[in-house]
């Protein structure tokens, strides 16, 4: 048999594009009504989209507030605090990127990215060489700790270390002096959001662990105190959380007076805890009973067996969702707007409010909703790298 | 060799059961100062505002206008606010949850479609909604589409009869006549009757399937009463009411007001997004080899949907999918923010003016609480329900 016949006998046979159109879109005849329908919407609404971003909106409104949207009322010349914390987290990831590698490494590629990316926006030149230099910065410190595992532990206590000097940084101390303080009142837009979900998780780990290990308790009075707390949270609205905090704090301590956005991180952590201590419960029923009995055969005690044996393996199992309780977290701590702060989102209604931008909330919502998506789309994918390498099946 | 002697008693502080009971009492003790130092702060701090902890202010008149919702006027008591609060939370929350879920469906079937492109779109809206908050969802339809519609007089009209603009949206919307009592107690004949045969009828053979009675019984003795009632009765009992233009606004029909739908769509296409990727997953745990088995034992493609995939997908979407449910309707609270009447928000206006505001906090967490017993109750007959029986 020549080629000539075999050609012959199966003249319809398609490849490349074509193959591919015919199998993903053209299938059968309902699939090609739906393709013609799905391009001609695609059209519609991307024609209309185009034309309004490049023609019709009007973008001045974003540089001219840039600065609020991502510091709120930071006064100009303590910017320098912030890029220090920045420098010194990027220095951290790098470090901890070179050594770990792994997702690690794939999240300071994508911070690297990030921050590239924003150098792209209309920032005053300055801030764009900062951002510039910080990813360099990124990128040489990875280089630095490749290889160096002997270096793991002073970089954990690093990253530990890290909560309270930012928080020193921002918040510094005093009057006068090289950190004056800088009232939390003027913390505002993406710096406080990124701050509140941070503190708030932070916070909440540890109490979330402890709530997860009294919900599973054998002692009755515990556990009941762990269900009843976790389960009248996860039944209320944050709102409602957020508003008792900031009115009922004040009646409860009637002889401190706490701050605004401490409320807030208060009442975000009671919030966060109960979330947290599901997560955990769901890591600790993930492991093997055979784990505790060998524990005790060993003659462990309870503390010990849930420091050595029963944690890791339980926390090591709910990363993935504790990087998506923090997607949403930070999400939520939006709602911190109606309490009057001033994130990312008070922000821009308060922008939108101002005389001078009249008739842009279109334009303010949408470079908002941008940051919001930004943040939370690049750690969603991350998390799902997390599982990947965890080999945890989503349930 | 020495043999290690086993002390025949136990030293009491070394006794698991006594040492049970001492830390439990540490804890309910520890428990009990913190609450007790909460509350003696607490009747000192509202001792300086001059206020004492009870009720009693629930039945004195709430003096404030509440924009929608039951019949209500400014001179009725505090609990009656309360009530339309709750109940325009309720009105949100169901219609929320109804679109929410079969917008959900949609967008989650179709992320699993053969078409590429209606994946790749459905995936784009999934992910577009699920990562951008709730409340800037809200508010952009509430500043940015709602407020910005053509005013009344230049409403956009979609089918002849639903009126969109500034104001809101007007649908056409059944309306009562007098006849309409008389065939209400039709239509729960109509329901209570099965019902009785059914359960005299499932003494007698021990029948349980009650699906197929209401198919074969329920719907035909249902459909026969409300018929003939609607032909017996004096007039019309129902009317469709079209909203008609008139002076300065629409009349006839109902109204939805644009707080009422800015946080309507909101909810919905947030929490859709959510369902869809509940509704995806459901339909991937289904392991491919059962679809084979279907087809294999002869099953066409919607037995095998409705007798093998449904079935063992339901298990899997359904708890999440009561969560996202119970989610909405705690978002609902959200309300505040375009100032829609609802629980939360009317019970904040309670607080502001009575100052009372632990009792109000006691009553909004109460109502969020019974909410979600309810729907955890729910939860719990259903995974009994249909639990894989092992043998």
């Amino acid at each position: 048999m020549s080629n000539e016949m075999i050609r012959q006998g199966h003249p319809r046979e398609m490849t490349g594009p074509l193959k591919w159109l015919r199998d993903n879109l053209f299938n059968n005849w309902y699939n090609g009504i739906l393709t013609v329908i799905s391009l001609f919407f695609i059209f519609v609404v991307s024609k209309a989209g185009f034309t309004w971003i490049f023609f019709e909106a009007s973008w001045e409104v974003i540089p001219a507030n840039l600065n609020l949207f991502m510091t709120g009322m930071y006064p100009p010349e303590e910017k320098w605090r912030i890029w220090t914390v920045v420098y010194m987290l990027a220095f951290l990831a790098g470090i901890s990127a070179g050594i770990w590698g792994g997702i690690i490494l794939r999240f300071a590629l994508i911070s690297t990215a990030v921050s590239l990316l924003l150098a792209v926006l209309p920032f005053e030149s300055i801030t764009r060489l900062l951002l510039l230099g910080a990813a360099i910065f990124l990128t040489a410190s990875l280089l630095l700790g490749r290889g160096r595992t002997g270096w793991r532990s002073v970089v954990l206590w690093g990253w530990v270390l890290s909560f309270p000097l930012t928080v020193i940084m921002l918040r510094g101390f005093g009057e006068s002096g090289v950190l004056p303080a800088v009232m939390t009142t003027r913390w505002g837009g993406l710096l406080l959001t990124l701050i509140l979900a941070s503190v708030s998780i932070a916070a909440s780990f540890p109490l979330g662990i402890l709530l997860a290990l009294g919900r599973r308790s054998r002692l009755p009075a515990v556990s009941w105190f762990s269900i009843s707390y976790i389960e009248v949270v996860r039944g209320i609205p944050l709102v409602t959380i957020l508003f008792m905090s900031q009115i009922m704090l004040p009646i409860f301590l009637p002889d401190f007076r706490i701050d605004k956005i401490i409320r807030a991180m208060i009442g975000l952590t009671l919030f966060s805890t109960a979330y947290m201590a599901e997560n955990v419960r769901g890591g600790l029923q993930g492991v093997p009973r055979g784990q505790y009995e060998a524990a005790e055969a060993l003659g462990l005690s309870y503390s010990l067996t849930m420091v050595l044996v029963i944690l890791p393996q339980a926390l090591r199992s709910v990363i993935p969702a504790i990087v998506g309780h923090f997607i949403s977290l930070f999400k939520d701590t939006s709602l911190v707007a109606i309490i009057g702060l001033l994130d990312l989102l008070g922000i821009a209604r308060s922008i939108i409010a101002n005389p001078d931008w009249l008739g842009l909330q279109t334009e303010v919502y949408l470079f908002a909703a941008f940051i919001y998506f930004m943040v939370s789309y690049s750690m969603s994918r991350v998390s799902r790298r997390i599982e990947l390498a965890l080999g945890i099946e989503r349930k | 060799m020495q043999t290690q002697t086993i002390p025949d008693k136990i030293n009491f502080w070394r006794n698991v059961i006594v040492l049970r009971i001492v830390m439990q009492a540490l804890f309910v003790i520890a428990i009990a100062l913190v609450a007790g130092l909460l509350y003696t702060n607490m009747l000192r701090g509202l001792e300086g505002l001059g206020l004492t902890f009870n009720f009693e202010f629930l039945k004195q008149e709430a003096g404030f206008g509440i924009a929608e919702g039951i019949d209500y006027a400014p001179s009725d008591t505090y609990f009656r606010a309360f009530q339309v609060g709750a109940l325009n939370s309720l009105k949100v929350s169901v219609l929320g949850i109804i679109f929410a879920t079969l917008l959900g469906l949609l967008f989650g079937v179709s992320r699993l479609s053969g078409n590429w492109l209606v994946r790749k779109i459905a995936a784009f809206y999934v992910e577009c909604f699920r990562n951008i908050p709730l409340l800037l969802q809200i508010l952009f339809w509430y500043t940015v589409v709602i407020l910005q519609l053509p005013p009344v007089r230049e409403s956009i009209t979609l089918f002849h009869n639903i009126f969109i603009s500034q104001r809101g949206i007007y649908i056409p919307w059944l309306k009562p006549m007098p006849g309409f009592a008389q065939w209400a107690g039709y239509i729960a004949a109509g329901v209570i009757l099965p019902v009785l045969i059914y359960i005299l009828k499932g003494r007698k053979s021990g029948t349980k399937d009650f699906a197929r009675f209401a198919v074969t019984w329920g719907l035909p003795v249902f459909t026969c009463l409300a018929v003939s009632g609607w032909y017996m009765s004096p007039q019309t009992p129902l009317v469709l009411e079209v909203p008609v233009l008139q002076r300065f606004n629409f009349t006839g029909g109902v109204r939805l007001s644009p707080e009422f739908s800015a946080l309507l769509i909101g909810l919905s296409v947030y929490t859709s997004a959510f369902i869809a990727e509940v509704v995806r997953g459901g339909i991937q745990s289904v392991k491919e080899g059962q679809v084979e088995a279907a087809k294999a034992v002869g099953l066409n493609e919607s037995q095998t949907l409705r007798l093998v995939v449904l079935p063992q997908a339901l298990r899997v979407i359904i708890p999440p999918l009561s969560n996202q449910h119970l989610n909405l309707a705690k978002n609902s609270s959200l309300a505040i923010a375009v100032g829609f009447p609802d629980l939360f928000n009317v019970g904040s206006t309670m607080m502001n003016q009575t100052g009372q505001s632990i009792p109000v906090f006691t009553l909004i967490m109460a109502s969020y609480l019974i909410m979600s017993i309810i729907a955890s109750l729910f939860l719990n007959w259903y995974n009994r329900r249909v639990r894989i029986i092992e043998q």
